[in-house]
């Protein structure tokens, strides 16, 4: 691999060309029945820059062989790769340690690692972990299974009419029963970004807690630093970063990923094998059973690169000055109501709407017929839909590549909508 | 590849339908209920049979979901009425038919307002949409077929 060669197209300066970055990603110079591709479902997964093509191709054209086994030349280049872009990872999100990055297949893998390892170990009858009612299924039913496994009980804390969790609620929900916090740092469904640090001090006050957060929608939008917030476990996904799908990552505090057993068990997560009995490998290989996706994480280290070349404040002003120009007009629209925080410090680029009595469904549709694709449904949070008293929601979501173009397109898409639905 | 317009999709018997469901609401003395979802995309539907013998006498729904999804049950439920089980059944498999793509199956006079929905099989992710009450039926019907007196429950 060359890093050298993973540079996005940003001339220096406070602001980004979208326009220009758009011409590192091949897939969106298309057009979509018979209109060029307005691409607002980067919430779901983001398209991903030639770089990143690029590097997974060429990881499997010279240096595909299986790591930390082999004693061959293309053997120590996939481990020396792989490892490169786990070291390359933690530091894009403020981790210096590279044994507490543990490659999963994303946030979904990362947030049942921590429930069935640490979950089924630790947890006793009586025991409460506490969840919100913003939560992705992903961060609600693993704690369930394990919850019944261990009896363990499930705690809620709710929120309020604009998506945002009651804080002052919080404190009285801790006590020394309360062993675990799990959260979504942004809301995939909502929008609302949830002040962790805050959250973990109140919690560090009045409970002996772990706090895991589910990144999934934060790592790919905000400059992230772990210890800054303060959480012991950190969950998110490759592919809504610009990375392949089948890679993501579990952070975790080296003393609760040494405290914990492993997750899956197998080929490269031992020490010694004996009949009855075997130890473990150190970390992180003690979490990764089997041939990890190498070449996912050589893609996904070549992405974090990609992003800090943008800068990661800089893609978060741009998606948010994208998200008040895209509000300011949707308001306009009749029959548009748009679920999440007002305030626009308080959210991320992610609308998630109903327009009158038209369906998530057919907007979708309808706006697919106009080469725009959103996202239509519960989202995988049918406790936010239920909380707000919808079946489904349409959802547009936004990327550093995305312009003030695509928004007037997403506009004028919903006026269509109107003619047929009115 | 391009889709078709969307004039094909979004024809006016389907939205009036929609806005205007037919036989909706609760069947008093229904003899079976099927509750079908579709987890994917939320659209939901509770369909009601009073049968008498092997004939529907009346049916009716309740649901939430989809232009699609709500107008299909709807003209659906118009037909059913005091139709025979293996009438209803095959009037099951024309509308799938048709939704497959089969011109044939589109022509029949025989699914009536069901027609106007022959564009959705031209939108392949809203096929589902649309069978989603013929689901719905076809477990009805299996359920009365199978024991005619304890038929009522949800899927």
């Amino acid at each position: 691999m060359t890093p050298s060669a993973v540079t996005a197209s940003v001339p220096s300066g406070a602001g980004i060309d979208p326009t220009t970055l758009r011409g590192d990603f091949p897939i969106l110079a298309q057009t979509v029945n018979g209109h060029p591709l307005v691409y607002l479902d980067n919430a779901a997964t983001s398209q991903k820059p030639r770089a990143v093509l690029d590097a997974t191709l060429e990881y499997y054209t010279r240096d595909n062989a299986n790591v930390h086994r082999g004693i061959h030349e293309l053997s120590r280049r996939a481990t020396l790769a792989y490892e490169r872009a786990r070291a390359r990872i933690g530091r894009f999100i403020g981790v210096e340690d590279p044994g507490e990055v543990i490659f999963t297949r994303g946030t979904t893998e990362s947030l049942n690692l921590m429930a069935f390892s640490w979950g089924l170990e630790f947890l006793r009858p009586g025991d409460e972990i506490l969840l919100t009612g913003m939560e992705h299924h992903s961060n609600i039913v693993p704690w369930q299974l394990v919850a019944r496994r261990t009896g363990a009980v499930l705690r809620w804390l709710e929120l309020d009419d604009e998506g945002k969790l009651r804080l002052e609620e919080l404190p009285s929900l801790l006590s020394e029963r309360t062993r675990l916090v799990s959260l979504m740092h942004v809301s995939n469904a909502l929008g609302t970004i949830n002040p962790i640090a805050e959250i973990v001090r109140t919690v560090r006050a009045r409970a002996d807690a772990v706090v895991v957060v589910d990144g999934a929608q934060a790592v790919p939008h905000l400059p992230l630093d772990m210890a800054a917030l303060g959480c012991d476990a950190y969950a998110f996904s490759g592919h809504k970063m610009c990375g392949p799908t089948g890679i993501g990552v579990l952070w975790a505090r080296r003393t609760l990923l040494e405290a914990m057993p492993p997750f899956q068990a197998g080929g490269e997560m031992i020490r010694i094998v004996e009949r009855e009995a075997s130890t473990w490998a150190d970390l992180p290989h003690k979490f990764e059973a089997g041939t990890p996706d190498i070449a996912g994480a050589v893609g996904l280290g070549v992405a974090v690169e990609y992003l800090d070349g943008i800068g990661m404040e800089r893609i978060a002003a741009h998606e948010r000055e994208l998200l008040g120009y895209a509000l300011e007009q949707l308001v306009e629209v009749p029959g548009f109501q748009a679920l999440g925080p007002r305030r626009l410090e308080e959210r991320s680029g992610v609308i998630s709407f109903t327009l009158g009595d038209a369906h998530p469904h057919d907007i979708a549709t309808i706006l697919d017929s106009d080469g725009i694709a959103i996202r239509a449904g519960h989202h995988c949070a049918q406790l936010v839909m239920r909380r707000f008293g919808v079946s489904a929601t349409a959802r547009a979501s936004f990327s550093f590549y995305n312009t003030t173009e695509d928004v007037d397109r997403l506009v004028a898409g919903l006026s269509l909508v109107r003619g047929i639905f009115g | 590849m391009d889709q078709p317009p969307l004039s094909s999709l979004y024809q006016h018997l389907i939205l009036d339908h929609y806005r205007h469901p037919r036989n909706r609401g609760d069947l008093p003395d229904k003899t079976v209920e099927v509750h079908m979802a579709n987890p994917v995309c939320g659209d939901e539907i509770r369909l009601q049979l009073k049968v008498e013998g092997d004939v529907i006498e009346s049916a009716r729904f309740i649901g939430s979901g989809c232009s699609i999804s709500q107008a299909a049950v709807s003209m659906m439920t118009g037909l059913l009425q005091g139709r025979r089980f293996a009438d209803a059944d095959a009037l099951a498999a024309r509308f799938t038919r048709m939704m497959h793509g089969d011109p044939e199956a589109a022509r029949d006079r025989g699914l009536g307002d069901l027609r106007a929905l022959q564009g959705v099989s031209k939108f392949p992710v809203r096929i589902k949409c649309a069978l989603l009450g013929f689901d719905a039926l076809q477990e009805a019907l299996k359920r009365v077929g199978q024991a005619p007196s304890q038929a009522e429950g949800s899927r």
